[in-house]
């Protein structure tokens, strides 16, 4: 277990090195950062005085090494437009991520598992039809989209919800439900799928043959042995729910790093949206590897591989 | 069928643009702006779906929309498929040190959440349509990477593969003619659902105001404006989303028919 665990922290280690050396060298990718950093009518002098204020002069290398002691004392550098650390700025925008991020999750979960159980013990019956109405809507409905049907109709039409901001609890409903939803989909079609493996094993039908009631069948044999991969499948979700909340954060003015995101590029205060890469991506290997290792906890054939 | 429909539908759409669309997709109409679609009370025929604020019609701008969704998702895919499977191939294929680098790039795209890598990548390129296609291509490669490298480590172990090598054959002759034609089937059905998801990818990136240049109709572009004009004029975000959602609704059922068909195992789940 412990060689698991050890080889598992390395490749997450590996792999957050790699994405310093990715986003480090995207923005100078073009050739000159400091015109992707400076307005376009700036004068020459202030460009030169920029490029010196943030160590642009000095050889590459010398920057990225710079740049990765930086990181590793947890400084991911200033934001150009607010003058202050990108650290600070992101932890203040953090929470109201986390917490629609969680909603989503907690809203496709409490649906899914239920649904694609349903479907899952009875193949073609009208569960199933409905689970795989909503996995397909999952797959085929944007996000964004969903997201403005919900405003129209819950915020504008019926006035029952705010169609905007982080005021009420309230608030969180519509933008949770339209980030869940594909997530929804997946973990309905997963479930039911899984189900539908796990009813056709040998020791169902042993149960089955003992006479075993079908609902305690469904939760006592079938559930348990679904939750291992939806487990890993979560931890996919997780990561995917941060990205997915930009569009999402933009519909309902959501003020969370999304919407940070959006403003950054937008005033195109590289060193933030840098910053804000780094972190997002810091996290989402972060909860990788929680899920590798529970996952190895929960599945002792996984540790030998 | 429906799926094959759909997809037939609006690749015509897209190709035959000029023929169907009404008005010129960048025609404004001050005098015609804003206006409902035609079954409103305030509707008329001649905006079918209506205006939006400068008074180019809707129905027009989707028409041609088509074209850079439908664009950016078969080149996107098609630029995706050709890198991912090359180096997929070649990493399985060759073991050691290129999979170590080919595996190691393929994960560390795939280790930040796409859509941010995608909204980055973005911004330091700038709006073009090609600059869009490529991002898509190789930000998405990873899945094929991983597929492909998968399948050639699993095909090296085959006693065709292995009588070919002991006639005499190199990487070469096996790579693309052993290796590259049995993974054909279930790449086929992969690359489908990857046109899809980069359609709904390319009008999200639009709706950030990161896709194409403003001026070109383009359902990401129209969702964008339309966002605006949400709460008084909904239909000028409606009708551009209704457009994804079709598209994708279309290819994603091809997709599931084509893997039924290519693959009658899958068939189980219905």
């Amino acid at each position: 277990m412990l060689k698991y665990v050890a080889s598992k922290a390395f490749e997450s280690l590996a792999l957050m090195v790699g994405v310093l050396v990715l986003v480090f060298f995207l923005v100078r990718l073009t050739g000159d950062p400091v015109a992707l950093m400076v307005p376009k009518d700036a004068p020459d002098s202030q460009r030169e005085a920029f490029a010196i204020n943030m160590g642009l002069d000095r050889p590459v290398i010398e920057q990225f090494l710079l740049y990765v002691g930086d990181v590793v004392r947890g400084d991911l550098g200033d934001s150009l437009r607010q003058r202050r650390p990108a650290v600070d700025i992101i932890f203040e925008r953090l929470w109201p991520t986390v917490q629609l991020a969680l909603g989503a999750l907690a809203f496709a979960v409490v649906l899914a598992i239920p649904l694609g159980l349903a479907a899952g013990m009875e193949p073609n019956g009208t569960w199933d039809k409905i689970a795989r109405t909503v996995g397909l809507a999952g797959q085929t409905i944007p996000s964004y989209w969903l997201g403005m049907l919900l405003i129209v109709f819950f915020a504008v039409e019926l006035r029952w919800l705010p169609s905007f901001g982080r005021d009420t609890a309230a608030s969180l409903i519509l933008p949770a439900v339209s980030l869940g939803f594909s997530g929804l989909g997946q973990l309905v079609r997963l479930t039911r799928s899984t189900v539908l493996e796990v009813r056709r094993s040998d020791y169902l039908r042993t149960a089955r043959a003992k006479g075993v009631a079908t609902t305690h069948l469904a939760f006592r044999h079938v559930l348990p042995n679904v939750a291992i991969p939806l487990i890993s499948v979560l931890g996919i979700q997780f990561t995917y729910l941060l990205g997915g909340s930009v569009y999402i954060e933009s519909v309902f003015a959501w003020p969370g790093m999304g919407t940070l995101l959006e403003s950054a590029v937008r005033d195109t205060d590289f060193p933030l949206v840098q910053a804000i890469t780094v972190f997002i991506a810091f996290v989402a290997i972060s909860v990788h590897l929680l899920t590798d290792l529970l996952y190895g906890l929960l599945d002792p054939r996984l540790r030998i591989a | 069928m429906l799926g094959l429909a759909l997809v037939t539908l609006i690749s015509a759409a897209a190709i035959f643009a000029p023929w169907i669309a009404p008005h010129d997709p960048s025609a404004a109409n001050f005098l015609a702006a804003r206006q409902p679609p035609a079954w409103n009370p305030d509707g008329s025929l001649t905006y079918l779906l209506g205006t939006d604020q400068l008074g180019q019609d809707l129905f027009s701008r989707i028409v041609y929309g088509a074209r850079v969704s439908l664009l950016v998702g078969f080149l996107g895919a098609l630029t995706a498929v050709s890198l991912g499977v090359t180096l997929g191939l070649l990493a399985g294929w060759f073991g050691g040190w290129t999979d170590r680098i080919i595996s190691s790039f393929a994960n560390l795209l795939l280790a930040v959440p796409y859509l941010v890598l995608v909204i980055v990548i973005a911004t330091v390129l700038g709006r073009s349509l090609v600059n869009v296609i490529l991002l898509f291509g190789v930000t998405s490669s990873p899945v094929f990477i991983r597929f492909a490298r998968g399948e050639a480590l699993r095909l090296k172990q085959l006693a065709f593969v292995e009588a070919a090598r002991g006639l005499g054959a190199g990487s070469r002759v096996i790579i693309p003619r052993h290796l590259l034609p049995n993974i054909v089937g279930p790449l086929a059905t992969l690359a489908t659902f990857e046109v899809s998801a980069m359609i709904f990818y390319e009008a999200g990136l639009g709706f950030l105001g990161l896709s194409v240049p403003p001026e070109v109709p383009s359902w990401g572009n129209m969702l964008s404006l339309g966002r605006r004009f949400l709460t008084t004029h909904p239909w000028m975000a409606v009708f551009p989303g209704l457009a994804i959602a079709i598209t994708t609704l279309g290819i994603n059922l091809l997709g599931d028919w084509l893997r039924d068909a290519i693959d009658p195992r899958s068939q189980e789940g219905g």
